[in-house]
C-alpha cells in the first residue's frame, strides 16, 4: 500500500510547484472536469535539464503524450489525451488570438514566471510545456484546434518521478476558449511513495 | 591558404555574391554563405532584411532559431506560432511569432512548403544511438549542441536553445497523433523570410530527428540575406487575418514604427 506524502488542492487559476522525489508518483486530479493543467518540469538538482516537448514527441513518435519518458513517466491515466504542442496561454498570445481587450486577464505564463521565479528560474528557462487534460488534435491539412476537452470530474493522470523533479504547474485561467470549459476549476495534487 | 575556395564557406564581401534571386541588388546583400552538411551558422540581421534559405541539393534540413537581437530573451515560440495561426504546417504567408505576441519574421516566399514545427533538432544522445556518434566534433554532429555553440558566440547559453522549426523536411501528424516523416530529395527549393525586428538568426543543417535513414544524410544549405523594408501597412501577410494584424500592431509599437 502506498503512503500519501502530500495532498493539496490548487485553487482555480493559481500556480503551484513542488519537488517530487525519485520513485514518488504525482497524481493530478481534474476535480471539476475539463480543466487544463499547464506544466513544466525541471531536474530538481540541475534545472538546465528541463522538459522538452520536441524530444518527447520524437522519442514517442506521437504528439499526444503517452507513457514512457525520462524526467517523469506517465504510469497511468484516466484521460486519453494530454497535449504538448499547444503551449501555455499568455497575456500576449491572448491579445493576438482574442483582441487587445484581453490583456488584463490572468494567464498561464504569468503563473509560470511567478512560480519559477521562486526557484530562481526566469523567462529564458520557460521553454516548452505539457497541458494535462487538454485536447489539441492536428487535422490532415495541419489545422490545429483546441477543442472541448475529454476530461471529466474526478479523472486523473499519474506521473512517476524518475529522478528528483521540480514540477511547476499553472492551473489554467483561460476563459476565451473551451480548454477549461470556460470555467476554471481547482485541481488536486496527491503525491504517494 | 588565403584565397582557398571550398564548397561550404561565406562569400565576402557580401556584395560579391553571385547566387542572388532576380532583382536583388548586390550592394544590399548582407550575408551569403553555404553551410556545410552537418554544420551551422548564425548572424544578426536588421529589421526588414530578407533571408533566403535554399536547399541546394535537395536533402538539407534547416533547423532555425530566431532571437531578438536587441533583447534575446524574446525568441521564436513554436507553440504560439502554430496555436495563434491555428496551423501546424508552416508555409507561404506564415508568421514566426515570439512568446511575447510579436512577429519576428514572416515567410514571404516558399517553394518547399514542407516544414516541421514539432520535432525540434537532434541531440547528442539521439545521434549517438542512431549513428554511433553525436558529438559536435565527430562525424555526425547534433543540432542542439550546434545551436548552443552558435548562441554562445552571442553571449547566450543553453537556456536560450528553445524548440525551433525544421525547414525542408516535414513531419505530418496522423489521426492518432503519430508523427511521420516527409523528406524525399527535392533540389533547389527555397524559403524566404522577412525579418520584422532585428534578429539573431541561427541555422543548423543536420538530419531531421525523425529521418529514418540509417546513415547521417544531409546536403548543403545556402543562406542569403539582403536589405529590405519591414511589412508595409497594406502588406498581404500583415492584413491576412485579424490575428496577424494584431501581431503586427504589437510589433510596430515595439519597433517605434
Amino acid at each position: 500500500m502506498s503512503e500519501v506524502v502530500y495532498d493539496e488542492v490548487v485553487r482555480a487559476r493559481a500556480p503551484w510547484s513542488h519537488v517530487v522525489h525519485t520513485g514518488e508518483t504525482l497524481r493530478i486530479i481534474d476535480v471539476g472536469g475539463n480543466q487544463a493543467v499547464d506544466c513544466v518540469l525541471f531536474d530538481a538538482h540541475d534545472p538546465t535539464e528541463r522538459y522538452s516537448a520536441p524530444d518527447t514527441v520524437v522519442a514517442q513518435g506521437n504528439v499526444f503524450l503517452v507513457p514512457g519518458t525520462t524526467l517523469m513517466t506517465i504510469t497511468g491515466s484516466a484521460v486519453d489525451r494530454h497535449d504538448t504542442i499547444g503551449g501555455a496561454c499568455s497575456k500576449e498570445s491572448n491579445a493576438l488570438r482574442y483582441g487587445f481587450h484581453t490583456v488584463a486577464q490572468h494567464a498561464c505564463v504569468e503563473n509560470f514566471l511567478h512560480e519559477m521565479g521562486l526557484h530562481g528560474l526566469g523567462a529564458r528557462d520557460l521553454q516548452s510545456n505539457i497541458n494535462w487534460f487538454m485536447n489539441v488534435p492536428v487535422d490532415p491539412d495541419g489545422t490545429l484546434g483546441i477543442v472541448d476537452g475529454i476530461s471529466a470530474p474526478g479523472l486523473w493522470v499519474d506521473v512517476r518521478a524518475e529522478r528528483d523533479v521540480l514540477v511547476v504547474v499553472s492551473n489554467c485561467p483561460q476563459v476565451n476558449n473551451p480548454c477549461n470549459g470556460f470555467d476554471p476549476t481547482p485541481v488536486r495534487m496527491v503525491i504517494t511513495r | 591558404m588565403a584565397g582557398t575556395v571550398v564548397a561550404a564557406m561565406p562569400t565576402l564581401p557580401s556584395r560579391t555574391a553571385t547566387h542572388l534571386p532576380d532583382g536583388v541588388d548586390p550592394a544590399g546583400v548582407l550575408w551569403d554563405e553555404v553551410v556545410a552538411p552537418g554544420g551551422y551558422t548564425s548572424l544578426v540581421v536588421p529589421a526588414g532584411a530578407r533571408l533566403r534559405l535554399t536547399d541546394v541539393d535537395g536533402d538539407a534540413c534547416a533547423g532555425l532559431l530566431l532571437h531578438r537581437a536587441d533583447r534575446p530573451a524574446e525568441r521564436l515560440n513554436v507553440a504560439d506560432t502554430v496555436k495563434i495561426q491555428w496551423q501546424a504546417y508552416l508555409g507561404p504567408g506564415s508568421l514566426l511569432l515570439s512568446g511575447q505576441g510579436r512577429v519576428l519574421a514572416a515567410i514571404v516566399d516558399d517553394t518547399s512548403a514542407r516544414h516541421d514545427a514539432f520535432c525540434g533538432t537532434s541531440t547528442k544522445a539521439a545521434n549517438a544511438a542512431r549513428y554511433g556518434d553525436g558529438a559536435a566534433d565527430g562525424p555526425c554532429p547534433n543540432g542542439r549542441d550546434h545551436m548552443a555553440l552558435a548562441l554562445a558566440k552571442h553571449g547566450l547559453g543553453r537556456a536560450d536553445v528553445a524548440p525551433g522549426i525544421d525547414l525542408f523536411k516535414g513531419a505530418p501528424v496522423g489521426p492518432d497523433g503519430s508523427i511521420g516523416w516527409d523528406g524525399d530529395v527535392r533540389p533547389g527549393t527555397h524559403v524566404e523570410l522577412r525579418a520584422e525586428l532585428p534578429l539573431i538568426v541561427t541555422v543548423v543543417d543536420v538530419p531531421h530527428p525523425m529521418d529514418p535513414r540509417p546513415d547521417y544524410t544531409v546536403t548543403a544549405l545556402r543562406v542569403t540575406a539582403w536589405r529590405g523594408a519591414p511589412a508595409a501597412e497594406d502588406d498581404r501577410v500583415r492584413t491576412a487575418t485579424p490575428e496577424a494584424t494584431r501581431a503586427y500592431l504589437a510589433t510596430e509599437r515595439e519597433a517605434g514604427r
